[in-house]
């Protein structure tokens, strides 16, 4: 499969790609590690006119873990995400998630800013950051700004991104010492999207849950942050009852296509068993 | 559409082409310098028949454009054996092993093996099996692939004790 025509463009700094992506107008595409954009031209589903390629710009990668707030460049791939000794203390929960997306070669290309921007609802780390209210760094010609993870997604392949911005960077909190955490991942093979995925993040103290957030994956046209099933959490023990106040909150707001993975009920019913068995593995896990 | 010019070092040469962009790395490789060692099999970044080096990791160069590569260092198949063409550890271990039958996966899978034993040059069979799950192979069901880079790993470690 041959892609169609497009000129390439390789800038050596963030200002240079953002006035290029201003000149060049809206049949120009950025491109991090490429996973998801060259396959969809492969199939002429995207049919840019101009590649940006963002591999030159160092300003774009790395992790800078500081004052409670971790900031993740943008380029920073997967594998980088998962050698990092330092993040794995601070959020193992990325490292879990990471090491669910495709395989080694696609982890050593594909980057956390193409797997957030891009809005392809099969992706993982959208609804991760979903659960740790991230916030994305848009930058465009008219300066910096930032969209809430949540507020991101308005359907597939369509986010708050405007035109002539880039996603520079991904920044939340660093989680409590202590938290608990796990991404549960149904999928056919490696490799795959999710049947149906789960990530939780929950806190407690003394006996009691303080603080849950739980976010889905693949169970909707976008990743779904599912608030009401982290509140039925908040204030209990995690007894068997608020866990499955919590599944059936999250099961509610699934939207599931039928597809190769599985019909309709099915992957809604797989997202319910996700979120029941990372509640678990998160409860144990926290301390 | 303007063509753009690349400079690669490939198996330890220096090329320079002038490519179109939309090239992807795997045809450059098999098409433009006559490396038909990394094969196109599901063209779709699942396979891992097309897997090469490049800068020191594994990727799929099927879903890389060349324009990706230019100024990188990239090792294929046929930079795997030394220069007098002795077949490298891993290769003598496939051969040895029946690590394949049609042999259509073996250049992504020993190029991959190579990359994971620089990585990790002890690894148990569950981190060979995670090691290569980027890469598919249809007749073997794996047993003997990891078999052979098991073996080659320790051939390996034992040639390095014993040059220390």
């Amino acid at each position: 499969m041959i892609p169609g025509s497009f000129d390439y463009h390789r800038p050596a700094s963030l200002d240079a790609a953002i006035s290029l992506l201003a000149s060049l107008g809206e049949e120009a595409r950025v491109v991090a590690g490429g996973h998801s954009l060259i396959p969809m031209m492969k199939l002429r589903m995207a049919v840019p006119e101009h590649l940006i390629d963002l591999q030159d710009i160092d300003d774009l990668k790395g992790i800078a873990i500081n004052a409670g707030t971790i900031t993740i460049g943008a380029m920073t791939t997967q594998a980088e995400l998962i050698a990092s000794a330092e993040l794995e203390s601070a959020c193992p929960i990325i490292k879990e998630t990471a090491l669910l997306i495709a395989d080694p070669q696609v982890r050593n290309v594909g980057t956390i800013g193409g797997n957030v921007a891009n809005g392809d609802p099969g992706n993982d780390m959208p609804a991760l950051m979903q659960a740790l209210d991230a916030q994305y760094v848009l930058q465009g010609s008219g300066g910096s700004r930032e969209v809430s993870a949540r507020d991101f997604y308005e359907a597939a392949y369509f986010t708050a991104i405007e035109d002539g911005e880039i996603l520079t960077a991904v920044r939340f909190a660093t989680p409590a010492a202590g938290h608990g955490y796990a991404y549960f991942k149904q999928k056919r093979k490696i490799g795959d999207y999710a049947t149906a995925a789960a990530a939780v993040i929950l806190t407690i103290d003394g006996g009691t849950c303080s603080s849950a957030s739980i976010a889905l994956t693949n169970v909707g046209d976008t990743p779904l942050f599912a608030q009401a099933a982290g509140e039925a959490l908040i204030g209990s023990s995690l007894d068997q009852g608020a866990v499955a106040a919590a599944v059936e909150a999250a099961k509610a707001i699934t939207d599931p296509v039928a597809d190769g993975r599985g019909p309709a009920g099915f992957r809604t019913h797989i997202a319910g068993v996700m979120v029941g068995r990372a509640i678990a593995c998160a409860a144990e896990r926290a301390n | 559409m303007s063509k753009i010019n690349v400079r690669m070092t490939v198996n330890g040469t220096e090329v320079e082409k002038s490519a179109e962009p939309r090239t992807l790395l795997i045809h450059f490789l098999r098409e433009e310098l006559n490396l038909t060692g990394p094969h196109i099999g599901c063209d779709t970044s699942h396979c891992g028949a097309c897997t090469v080096d490049l800068n020191g990791k594994s990727v799929k160069s099927c879903t890389i454009f060349v324009g990706q590569a230019d100024g990188a260092e990239i090792t294929t198949i046929e930079g795997i054996s030394g220069a007098d063409g002795t077949l490298h550890a891993l290769q003598v271990a496939f051969k040895d092993n029946h690590a394949l039958q049609c042999g259509f996966c073996t250049p992504g899978m020993i190029t991959r093996g190579y990359r994971l034993l620089q990585e990790n040059p002890n690894p148990t069979d569950d981190e060979i099996r995670h090691g290569i799950s980027g890469n598919l192979c249809r007749c073997t069901g794996y047993q003997n692939i990891v078999k052979a880079i098991r073996i080659a790993a320790e051939q390996l470690n034992t040639a390095e004790e014993a040059a220390e």
